[in-house]
């Protein structure tokens, strides 16, 4: 048995405890949750540091035969499995220790831990599966666990109605994943990705299995077609907004493709998929994000659209480009989610055009929330900068122009609108009744912890080196230069905009601009297209399939009811209870008797 | 002598106002009283067949001493039951007793 065996284990048994026991630990819930995660990210480091033999399998026997195939509960050990072992457990742990101050007060406090633990035990599982078939446990485990989370305040029915939207718009992708890994399986005869290499079969057929898989990472990473529930997540408590909803589970999507990549590499048309669906993701959440006014939407369209970068990174072919991204965005919007958290707990409301002048009440929150920014916009030396220009630099070697402008345009909205939402924040002056406070240690220390990480993640490249170094060859300084000076022009017009209040155009074109606003703050008029196109029919034919039920074959059921019920009705009237009447019925009966026998 | 009909067309009127009797009589002493008749119109039928078609023995004769003592067992029984229809309904009248009805 590997000791990464016991990896996942230890949330496990922390969600068991909680579940079962964790009313009557109160506050001890919290602590052993934590103390598990603490655990888990000790043996990743572990792992890390014992790792030097090359990638390898290890498995604990086997589990299915199917088909003839041995299916193990197989464990992945290489870079990719460990950095993102090290992400979740570092990450995990610290927002395990702000949940202890966010939610300090809340009546389900250890169910919230339990919920916790069981999505750290998943994506700990996820990370390390070998095989497609454990990963798609684990997947469907993160995605319970994302379900429960999000609707966690279910006595809200918006909260209600978004975990029940994540739960079944990731549910699409996920039937396309599944259908994906049984196609793989029926053409190549294999679930393992150590086999992924060698994998060959006729065609169309591995094309479309690629395809399909990167259904599931689209669903997961909520990617555009299914990107629709991520704004909506936003309903669950902002701690598990910045675990699930920023740095881990929707990171699973990018894992997976970066776990298949030999089989994307192998089929060009899957690859340009992936980069295609993520460059439009990337450009169009980042146009979202610039008009819209809740502090965690913004959030989350920015995460839609740094998810959508890391698979145009995957997409133009480069693994290592994705995976850094995604390790650095996993610190920076975590750390954005709960400075975001922070500012929600200390005044109570979320629309930012209420806020502002919040810098000076809570300088700590203030601080690490700038630093995130900074990481986000892509300025150096910041963490977002070196991993954004590693993509840029992709598409720059690769030849796709096309790319290389959606992502800058990308990174140009970035900047623009998480300056916005600082200076509308933290600067200027307040514009409602707030009396904001600087929160709980529990909060501030995993947001100093992570803004550190924010500043200084991009130098550690360690497990992904090796391409982050080739990359120094030609045009790196070049497309340094325009990254930078993008980012700083986004940082400079929402300067202009937000804190000097200038009309940067004139009126004209401003009023032109209205339609395209409108369009943006409706969201491109996706969630209607989606309520016309597919709810509605659903719910008619739903609403048909119910009245045919009730109506005809409840109706047969009720008319034979009915029949028998009036007959005997009838019949019963004959039985009055008075002896004498049955007595009268015999006599005549025998009388009757007696004119028959003696007739004959 | 008495011909055998005159004996049994009293017989057959006795039954009948026995059966009429316990099909209308709405007390449940009388029904008891009218089920004596319909006893009292078999004994009768027993004893004149007998004497006119029988043999020597009085088998008739026996068989409605048999009749007339079971008639009073029966009647004994069935005073007991209307004491305690009495004790539980409060009533001796037919039409409050529908128990097997409700």
């Amino acid at each position: 048995m590997h000791i990464a065996h016991f990896i996942p284990l230890f949330p496990f048994l922390a969600f068991v405890i909680d579940i079962l026991i964790g009313r009557r630990l109160k506050i001890a819930s919290a602590y052993i949750a934590t103390g598990a995660c603490v655990l888990s990210f000790i043996f990743s480091l572990k792992v890390y540091q014992d790792f030097s033999c090359g990638a390898g399998s290890y498995d604990l026997g086997t589990w299915l035969v199917i088909a003839g195939k041995p299916l193990n509960f197989g464990i992945i050990i290489d870079p990719l499995s460990i950095m993102m072992l090290l992400i979740v457990s570092f990450i995990g742990t610290f927002i395990l220790i702000y949940s202890i101050g966010y939610m300090h007060d809340d009546p389900r406090f250890s169910r919230y831990f339990a919920y916790i633990s069981l999505f750290m035990s998943s994506m700990l599982g996820l990370v390390l599966a070998d095989n497609f078939i454990l990963l798609l446990i684990f997947w469907e485990g993160v995605g319970l666990c994302s379900y429960l989370l999000i609707a966690f305040w279910h006595e809200r029915p918006a909260a209600a109605a978004a975990g029940l939207k994540a739960f079944v718009t990731t549910r699409i992708g996920d039937t396309g994943f599944l259908i994906g890994i049984l196609l793989l399986f029926f053409t190549c005869g294999t679930f393992h990705f150590t086999d992924l290499k060698s994998v060959t079969g006729p065609e169309p057929l591995l094309t479309i299995a690629a395809i399909l898989i990167f259904m599931g990472a689209m669903g997961k990473s909520a990617q555009f077609p299914l990107h629709v529930w991520l704004p909506d997540a936003m309903e669950g408590p902002t701690a598990v907004s910045a675990l699930i909803h920023a740095a881990t589970m929707v990171a699973a999507g990018v894992y997976l493709v970066a776990r298949c990549f030999p089989l994307f590499v192998a089929h060009p048309i899957a690859l340009q998929t992936v980069a295609v669906i993520g460059g439009i993701s990337a450009l169009m959440a980042a146009s979202m994000a610039t008009v819209n006014n809740d502090i965690k939407r913004v959030l989350a369209y920015s995460t839609i659209s740094q998810l959508g970068l890391m698979m145009l990174g995957l997409g133009l072919g480069s693994v290592s480009a994705g995976t850094f991204h995604l390790m650095t965005h996993a610190f920076f919007k975590a750390l954005l989610f709960l400075c975001a958290g922070s500012v929600i707990h200390s005044v109570g409301i979320q629309d930012i055009q209420k806020m502002g002048g919040l810098f000076s009440k809570m300088k700590i929150t203030g601080t690490t929330f700038c630093i995130g920014t900074l990481a986000l916009a892509g300025v150096p030396p910041f963490a977002g900068f070196w991993s954004k220009d590693e993509i840029l630099l992709t598409a720059w070697q690769n030849h796709h122009p096309v790319f290389l402008i959606l992502a800058l345009l990308t990174s140009l909205l970035t900047a623009f609108y998480m300056a916005r939402l600082i200076f509308l924040v933290l600067f200027g002056t307040a514009r409602s009744q707030m009396h904001p406070h600087e929160s709980p240690m529990s909060m501030t220390i995993p947001l100093m912890v992570l803004s550190i990480f924010a500043f200084g993640a991009g130098f550690w490249g360690a497990p992904i080196k090796e391409g982050f170094i080739e990359g120094e060859s030609h045009g790196a300084g070049m497309i340094m230069t325009i990254s930078t000076l993008v980012s700083l022009t986004g940082l400079l017009t929402a300067y202009l905009i937000y804190v000097r209040r200038i009309t940067l155009l004139p009126l004209s074109v401003l009023n032109s601009l209205q339609g395209l606003k409108t369009l943006l703050i409706n969201k491109y008029y996706i969630d209607e297209i989606y309520d016309r196109v597919l709810i509605q029919p659903c719910l008619r034919l739903c609403r048909a399939s119910f009245d045919f039920d009730s109506n005809i074959v409840d109706g047969l059921v009720n008319a034979m009811a009915f029949v028998t019920q009036y007959c005997s009705g009838v019949i019963r009237r004959s039985q009055t209870g008075l002896i004498q009447n049955y007595l009268l019925i015999q006599v005549f009966g025998v009388v009757l008797l007696l004119i028959w026998l003696l007739k004959l | 002598m008495i011909p055998l009909e005159y004996f049994t067309l009293l017989s057959a009127f006795l039954f009948c106002v026995g059966i009429y009797g316990a099909l209308t009589r709405r007390n449940v002493i009388g029904i008891l009283i009218s089920i004596e008749l319909i006893l009292n119109a078999a004994n009768i039928n027993l004893v004149a067949f007998n004497k006119y078609l029988g043999t020597k023995d009085a088998l008739g004769q026996i068989f409605s001493l048999f009749v007339i003592a079971i008639a009073a067992a029966a009647s004994v029984v069935g005073l007991v039951l209307i004491i305690a229809i009495y004790r539980n309904a409060k009533t001796l009248f037919t039409d409050g007793l529908t128990l097997m009805k409700d």
